[in-house]
């Protein structure tokens, strides 16, 4: 592609191109709204570029095959929505296990259950809790733009091959299909040995390698866990957020994704008003940036999470401002479409509040 | 004449290659190894009846049969 | 290691490199062991062991990588098709396999196995049938026959309540994208023999780009079926292959494969 060059495009393309990007050889996808576009665009452009679809016969068929490329070092990636996502719990947590690199996009619907097809953020528990069983982490990266999509999916597979960790990219149904432009920025290519230390490529003449999360014997599993631990603690270094006309506020309204750009728009109308109001938008939910809202805490501000959903990441929130500040908590309902009007009265509410 | 060598360390005396062999000469012995089993034989007076055929190797799950055919013609298989 | 030839002495049997030379946690009489070593032989004959990436998965076999030296990953239970699929898809020259029992293959895995088969991967799947779950300790399996105890139906497999025992090898040779289907068994030396040159197929049938081989081998689990192992492989005999007829039952590997 051109140097720079823009287009005009979905979040989900948007995912896809990123990918594409960032050297992603096989993509493993299932149809599921609202991110079909991702399985639909790659089926021909990583074709064209010389690398491998499938459309799998689910979504846990489609992390597996997932988990068999990323053991050979290869980037790779699959997307769905929420209940596909949950279908790939199991995947996931071998693949953080196993320590495979592995990208997975969730473009976030309503639930629970079958929901609806528009957007919410109902998963963030099982995006930062870890939805599968164990210990373990995936970074999850929480783009709020078509940009952005484009871009934390190139970062996506970095992180992924740095960490040997699945990395979730984490959207949501307006993302996914809204339009934006997009400027292309070029990326550098995959070198050839990346993962050789311990990809699994036939033995060759070396010892052969075992990529697996069964750990039988005495103080084995321990040891991985502490491994992991400490793999995970030093991925705080990756945290990301947007600090918007926070110096001089008074409230810091913490929230991601589309509703953080939502948020956004009310902010800037009560700004007009003279109100004053900031926007914390984390941009990785895992690491968490707790760090940098403890410190606004520490100034005295006061904090309002605004969330598509019953109140999840407002624990985390909470957890780091604690002892310094308490978060109130605003939720759009998944099933309704938020827009910055509704945020205005929470906003001025939580203002007025005691700190 | 051709010989087999049951590896006793190996052997779990599943009597597997007692059911394949063609003259017969593999048994249960009456010797228990580190892990408890009883492991298999060839009966000391059959020795030389051994054919070289290798059934009680193809077919021992554990690898512990090892088997050499003399190189003389008469002994071959 | 095993003793050394005497003099004017050919060394007519020993176990390939690729095999480990230590011992198994397989019960007396369990087939694994022969499994594992007519696949080792079969890599080591035809030059793929320095190039094979396998597939392992959940069972009594999953250990298979402390006993074939291999690369190897790790396969949730019956994942393993859909794992391979991702090997093979981002590794197209190296020879890929897996290895799964009758519950990770017929029972959780069975939507993997047949769409890994009907899509026509270039990968090679051993299925060891023993009619049971042998490692979680005798459950019954999609394959246990009709009026056969076990742990979960102990009155005996009943076709009302329980269905049918599944016939593998059947379905996945009825699947458009199987090159090559076929049942053995490894109750004797006939048999087992007969099973080296099957897998052989199949394993040709992946180096030639052909598409996928199928191979469902039928052993014994003398622990689970509450048998001694000489009775338990004479069950194979008289139980087990009435039921699941050996044979081909897709070969177009002469055909050149399918698209």
């Amino acid at each position: 592609m051109a140097k720079n060059k823009r287009v005009f495009i979905k979040g989900n393309e948007a995912v896809a191109y990123g990918a594409l990007a960032a050297g992603c050889r096989c993509f493993f996808g299932y149809p599921i709204t609202p991110q079909n576009d991702i399985p639909e665009f790659m089926s021909k452009a990583i074709v064209d570029a010389g690398g491998e679809f499938v459309q799998a016969e689910s979504e846990v068929a489609a992390a597996n095959m997932l988990l068999g490329a990323g053991a050979c070092g290869i980037r790779a990636m699959t997307s769905s929505s929420s209940p596909g996502v949950s279908l790939k719990q199991e995947a996931i947590s071998y693949m953080a296990g196993s320590e495979i690199p592995a990208v997975i996009v969730n473009m976030n619907r309503g639930g629970p259950g079958l929901g609806d097809i528009g957007p919410s953020q109902g998963d963030y528990y099982q995006s930062t809790r870890g939805g599968g069983h164990g210990d373990y982490r995936t970074l999850v990266l929480a783009p709020g733009t078509v940009q952005e999509a484009y871009d934390l999916t190139v970062k996506a597979f970095d992180l992924a091959f740095k960490y040997r960790n699945p990395v979730l990219v984490l959207g949501d149904a307006i993302l996914g299909q809204m339009k934006e432009p997009v400027t292309l920025t070029p990326t550098a290519k995959v070198p050839a040995s990346e993962g050789k230390a311990w990809r699994l490529e036939g033995k060759g003449k070396r010892k052969p390698r075992i990529i697996k999360s069964l750990f039988l014997e005495d103080g084995a599993l321990a040891a991985q866990n502490r491994h992991l631990e400490a793999k995970y603690a030093s991925m705080a270094g990756e945290v990301a957020c947007e600090q918007f006309q926070l110096k001089d506020a008074d409230l810091v309204v913490v929230a991601y994704g589309s509703i953080g750009r939502i948020a956004k728009t009310a902010i800037r109308k009560l700004r007009a008003k003279g109100k004053k109001v900031g926007l914390f938008r984390p941009i990785t939910l895992y690491p968490f940036p707790g760090a940098a809202l403890a410190k606004l805490a520490k100034a005295g501000k006061k904090f309002l999470t605004i969330e598509h959903n019953l109140g999840q990441m407002v624990d985390d929130v909470r957890l780091a401002i604690r002892g310094l500040a308490d978060s109130a908590f605003f939720g759009v309902y998944p099933g309704d479409m938020p827009a910055p009007e509704d945020f205005e009265e929470p906003i001025v509410k939580a203002l007025r509040r005691k700190a | 004449m051709s010989r087999i060598a049951i590896d006793e360390t190996r052997c779990k005396g599943c009597l597997l290659c007692t059911t394949v062999c063609p003259v017969g000469i593999l048994v249960q012995s009456p010797r228990f190894n580190q892990q408890g089993y009883k492991v298999a034989e060839v009966r000391p007076e059959d020795r030389d009846k051994c054919t070289g055929c290798t059934s009680c190797a193809l077919i021992c799950p554990d690898l512990a049969i090892t088997v050499w055919r003399s190189k003389k013609p008469k002994g071959g298989a | 290691m095993s003793p050394a030839a005497v003099k004017d002495e050919i060394l007519a049997f020993d176990r390939p490199e690729v095999v480990a030379d230590r011992a198994t946690h397989y019960c007396p009489g369990c087939h694994h062991g022969v499994a594992h070593r007519l696949v080792g032989e079969l890599l080591t004959e035809m030059g793929l062991v320095d190039k094979t990436i396998m597939v392992t998965a959940i069972g009594c076999s999953v250990f298979l990588y402390n006993y074939l030296l291999l690369d190897a990953v790790e396969a949730p239970h019956g994942r393993a098709p859909a794992v391979a699929t991702g090997v093979k898809r981002a590794r197209p020259d190296n020879f890929v396999f897996t290895y799964q029992g009758d519950g990770d293959l017929a029972s959780i895995g069975l939507a993997e196995i047949v769409h890994c088969a009907n899509r026509g991967e270039r990968v090679s799947v051993v299925f060891v049938n023993n009619t049971v779950y042998g490692m979680t300790g005798g459950q019954m399996a999609p394959t246990t026959l009709i009026g056969q105890k076990t742990t979960t139906c102990p009155g005996g497999r009943c076709r009302e309540r329980e269905g049918m025992p599944i016939k593998m090898a059947e379905i996945i040779g009825g699947l458009g994208g199987t090159v090559f289907a076929a049942r053995a068994a490894l109750n004797n030396v006939k048999n087992i023999r007969q099973a080296k040159k099957f897998l052989k197929t199949a394993f040709e049938v992946q180096t030639k780009g052909l598409g996928f081989g199928f191979v469902e081998l039928l052993s014994a689990c003398p622990t689970n079926w509450k048998m001694n192992p000489v009775k338990a492989n004479q069950r194979i005999e008289t139980e087990m292959i009435p039921y699941f007829p050996l044979g081909i039952f897709k070969d177009l590997s002469g055909e050149g494969g399918v698209c």
